[in-house]
């Protein structure tokens, strides 16, 4: 029996086929399903709220200003300087035999160290006041001959410490705003270690000798030190005041600068060209270490964290309620290219996160700096590049961590365990960095090797090598440059979804 | 032009240790509705699946209007399907619900509308979808199937959790399509469900068709051309039937079933021996002996093996 019909011919025009298509469908999906979409929200919210929240409950009014360098960043200018001033042109030359630093081991309790960044040497400075312009020429604890100018710039010069069998010899010679270094080692071959241009120096320059000795770092802290230089043969020509040097410990009291340790004090004696200097402190740019109440745009952004974990679960849940529902039936029938429906989910989700941790990012990181400036917090400045990086970075974060949450999903099928995954792998190592205790050879491997790395794309602080601190990321520096912690995420992304890709191809829906 | 319909042939597959299809083939015309008949685990949904490319076979193929489902461009515009109504997304309306499903195959909202006039779910498209009661959400089901005017449809069970006027509402629904001229299978594993809406019948049972027939056909295969004889005289009229050769059985106090003779020479016969009767008429089976007579061994096979067929 096979009656004779006519097959059905529908006679809707058949619409356009192709990836578009499948956007078009997950992004339905995705609007349609109110607690997505408040759960993107949420996370937004969350940046803006956390945000706020550190901004009002912080209050730090009435602490002194820090002082800030020429070039705007935050310094420390705090050290014993031996001055006159120097009304034009001029150069001065002397020679440094010792150079000797100590460091407390207890209370009261001094002892001769190494301090690598102990400094002493020539100075030409706008004025003894914090923050002022200058250029120095000076040998250090374990670092030869530096020449460094206006806080950041610093040009090695001859190798080698300081002693009475290895004398150095140091010359600064101004020329309207240009200054130039020189060092010898024997007093007879000059070596020029360079040439720099010095703005706003002014008519009159404080120039001298100048003793400064930053803060030695102990595992997890650090101790105050006091450093002893001896100068000789100190000579000036040009238009120098003459006469009388005068002593001043510039910058005494300062946020930057935890002051002289026990029982010592900045000084200076001698006459006749020959003085010993002792002094504390340093003229460096300001790193977290030495400027521990100081707030970064890191710190304002730390409600990243809870957005994180809404946009986990998002991530997951797009994925596993279709199949805790069997919906994925259907979203295979409709498209049985499998792949593609991961790509499109994974795109959808991406932008719409990264709109969120955007959006949030915008929001919050000017008002929680308005309002943590307002309380009195010193924020650590940002150029604006650095900003919309930061804000760009914290909506490729939550991006790239539900995309990597989407794909565990697939892996798993199952709410739960992807969620737990996902947040075991980004949360808990942010939590272990998180702790001040932790030993900063585990900071650092977690920051490079886990998702947690990409939190690197937040950080605004920049370690120097001329200040020894501790650079960690609890103290906001991480190991990995900010987008390439990025990338470690997005590698840990890419991997997950490729294999999701093959599993979803391959297991029977 | 390909091949209408859907063709299976040879389906195999095994979950573990358990084989889900064992050769499973039938084919699927246009213009009538298939029953897709058999007990739980016959391999019905596997089946279903496989044709809709979401499990994969060790052997075989199922091809729709000639073309395996993966080569579809626009699979929705070729074929519907339905394969649990409970798979929707709670919180997610059914307009939206079906709106995504139409932006997949490029279709417009204004297709979205018209199948949920169609099933008859206008007043309640914009309610969520997880408060729906399970007749409403087989109409949803429905309505997917409906959205890419395909010419063959497939449906899993769509009588599950309906009241008696969504079944009734159903059946007139699937002769509906079909009579436009599509390929429509139904499955279920109640015969009563499909016994007035089918026109052939495809029995799984242990992971094969076990028949594949026309309605027609199944009934008078069943029937064997027995005739059913009302008399009072049962031993008179069972003697002079046997004498002319046929087999006759007393199957109540007044009736007997003849085979082996047609209803007018039994009529004569009886009259020419002046035995009373009341009544001769053709014996007719119904489906649900069919259906009986065919699943026995499939059930008796089942009740015998511990392992269940997954899902």
């Amino acid at each position: 029996m096979t009656p004779t019909v006519t097959p059905y011919r529908s006679g809707r025009p058949v619409g356009r086929d192709g990836f578009f298509q499948l956007l078009h469908a997950e992004w339905t999906k995705f609007r349609t399903v109110p607690g997505w979409v408040t759960g993107v929200v949420v996370a937004a919210l969350m940046v803006v709220l956390v945000a706020l929240l550190a901004g009002v409950s912080s209050n730090q009014k009435g602490s002194p200003p820090v002082p800030i360098g020429p070039g705007g960043e935050p310094v420390t200018d705090s050290f014993y300087f031996v001055h006159q001033p120097l009304a034009g042109n001029g150069s001065i030359t002397v020679s440094v035999p010792a150079l000797r630093s100590s460091i407390p081991t207890g209370p009261a309790d001094l002892r001769p160290g190494i301090v690598p960044w102990a400094k002493a040497g020539l100075i030409i400075k706008q004025s003894t006041r914090q923050g002022s312009p200058y250029a120095a020429i000076m040998v250090t604890g374990s670092h030869g001959v530096r020449m460094q100018d206006n806080y950041v710039h610093d040009t090695a010069g001859l190798p080698g410490s300081v002693s009475a069998a290895s004398v150095r010899r140091l010359r600064l010679d101004r020329s309207g705003d240009a200054i130039t270094g020189y060092a010898s080692a024997d007093g007879r071959h000059w070596t020029k270690v360079g040439t720099v241009h010095v703005r706003g120096l002014g008519p009159t320059a404080q120039g001298g000798l100048f003793v400064a000795s930053p803060p030695s770092v102990h595992g997890m802290g650090t101790r105050g030190s006091v450093s002893t230089a001896v100068f000789e043969d100190l000579r000036t020509h040009g238009r120098w005041a003459g006469g009388i040097w005068t002593g001043d410990q510039v910058g005494r009291k300062s946020p930057s600068f935890a002051g002289y340790p026990q029982n010592t004090s900045g000084s200076f004696t001698g006459s006749d060209g020959s003085f010993t200097v002792t002094g504390a402190g340093d003229i460096a740019p300001a790193v977290r270490e030495t400027l521990p109440t100081g707030g970064t745009l890191k710190d304002i952004l730390t409600g990243t964290f809870a957005a994180l974990i809404a946009v986990i679960v998002v991530g997951a849940l797009y994925i596993t309620t279709e199949y805790r529902k069997n919906l994925i039936h259907l979203t295979l029938a409709a498209a049985p290219r499998r792949s593609r429906v991961l790509v499109a989910k994974a795109v959808v989700l991406g932008v719409v996160t990264f709109v969120a941790g955007l959006a949030g990012a915008v929001v919050a990181a000017p008002l929680g700096t308005w309002l943590a400036r307002a309380n009195g917090v010193y924020v650590f400045p940002v150029a604006s590049s650095t900003e919309l990086r930061v804000a760009l970075g914290t909506g490729a974060l939550l991006a790239t961590a539900s995309i990597l949450a989407l794909a565990v999903g697939t892996i798993f099928r199952h709410s739960a365990g992807a969620v737990t995954t996902v947040i075991v792998a980004i949360v808990l190592p942010y939590l272990l960095i998180a702790n001040p205790f932790m030993p900063a050879s585990v900071s650092d491997w977690l920051t490079r090797v886990t998702p947690a790395a990409a939190f690197a794309v937040q950080q605004t602080l920049v370690p120097y090598h001329q200040v020894t601190s501790i650079y960690t990321p609890y103290n906001g520096y991480y190991p990995l440059a900010p987008w390439a912690g990025l990338a470690v995420l997005a590698g840990y992304a890419t991997v997950s979804l490729a294999v999701a890709a093959a599993l979803l191809r391959r297991r029977d829906a | 032009m390909s091949a209408p319909g859907i063709v299976v042939a040879g389906l195999r597959k095994r979950y573990g240790a358990t084989l889900a299809l064992d050769g499973m083939s039938f084919t699927v015309r246009p213009g009538v509705v298939t029953g897709f008949v058999g007990p739980n685990g016959a391999g019905k949904s596997t089946t279903m699946r496989v044709i809709l490319g979401l499990d994969a076979v060790d052997e075989g193929t199922a091809l729709i209007e000639g073309k395996p489902y993966h080569s579809l461009r626009h699979p929705l515009s070729h074929v519907g399907s339905l394969l649990d109504a409970a798979a929707l997304h709670p919180s997610r309306s059914a307009r939206n619900h079906l709106l995504w499903l139409a932006h997949s195959q490029g279709l417009a909202a204004r297709r979205v509308d018209q199948v949920i006039e169609q099933v008859g779910l206008t007043s309640a498209a914009r309610r969520k979808a997880g408060g729906y009661s399970l007749g409403m959400r087989q109409r949803l089901g429905i309505a997917a199937a409906l959205l890419g005017d395909p010419p063959v449809i497939m449906l899993d069970e769509p009588f599950n959790g309906m009241d008696p006027d969504g079944i009734i509402w159903m059946r007139g629904f699937l002769r509906s399509l079909a009579a436009q001229g599509r390929a429509v299978l139904v499955s279920s594993h109640l015969m009563s469900e499909v016994q007035d809406t089918a026109a052939h019948l495809v029995v799984a049972g242990r992971g094969k068709a076990i028949a594949d027939a026309g309605v027609a056909d199944l009934i008078a295969a069943a029937s064997g051309g027995r005739v059913a004889l009302r008399t009072t005289a049962g031993a008179h009229a069972m003697r002079v039937l046997a004498h002319a050769g046929a087999t006759v059985a007393a199957t109540g106090r007044d009736t007997i079933t003849v085979s082996g003779l047609p209803a007018d020479r039994i009529v004569m016969l009886l009259s020419e021996s002046a035995v009373p009767f009341s009544e001769v008429s053709a014996h007719r089976a119904t489906l649900e002996d069919v259906y009986q007579e065919l699943t026995r061994e499939a059930v008796e096979f089942r009740a015998a093996t511990p392992t269940e067929v997954p899902r």
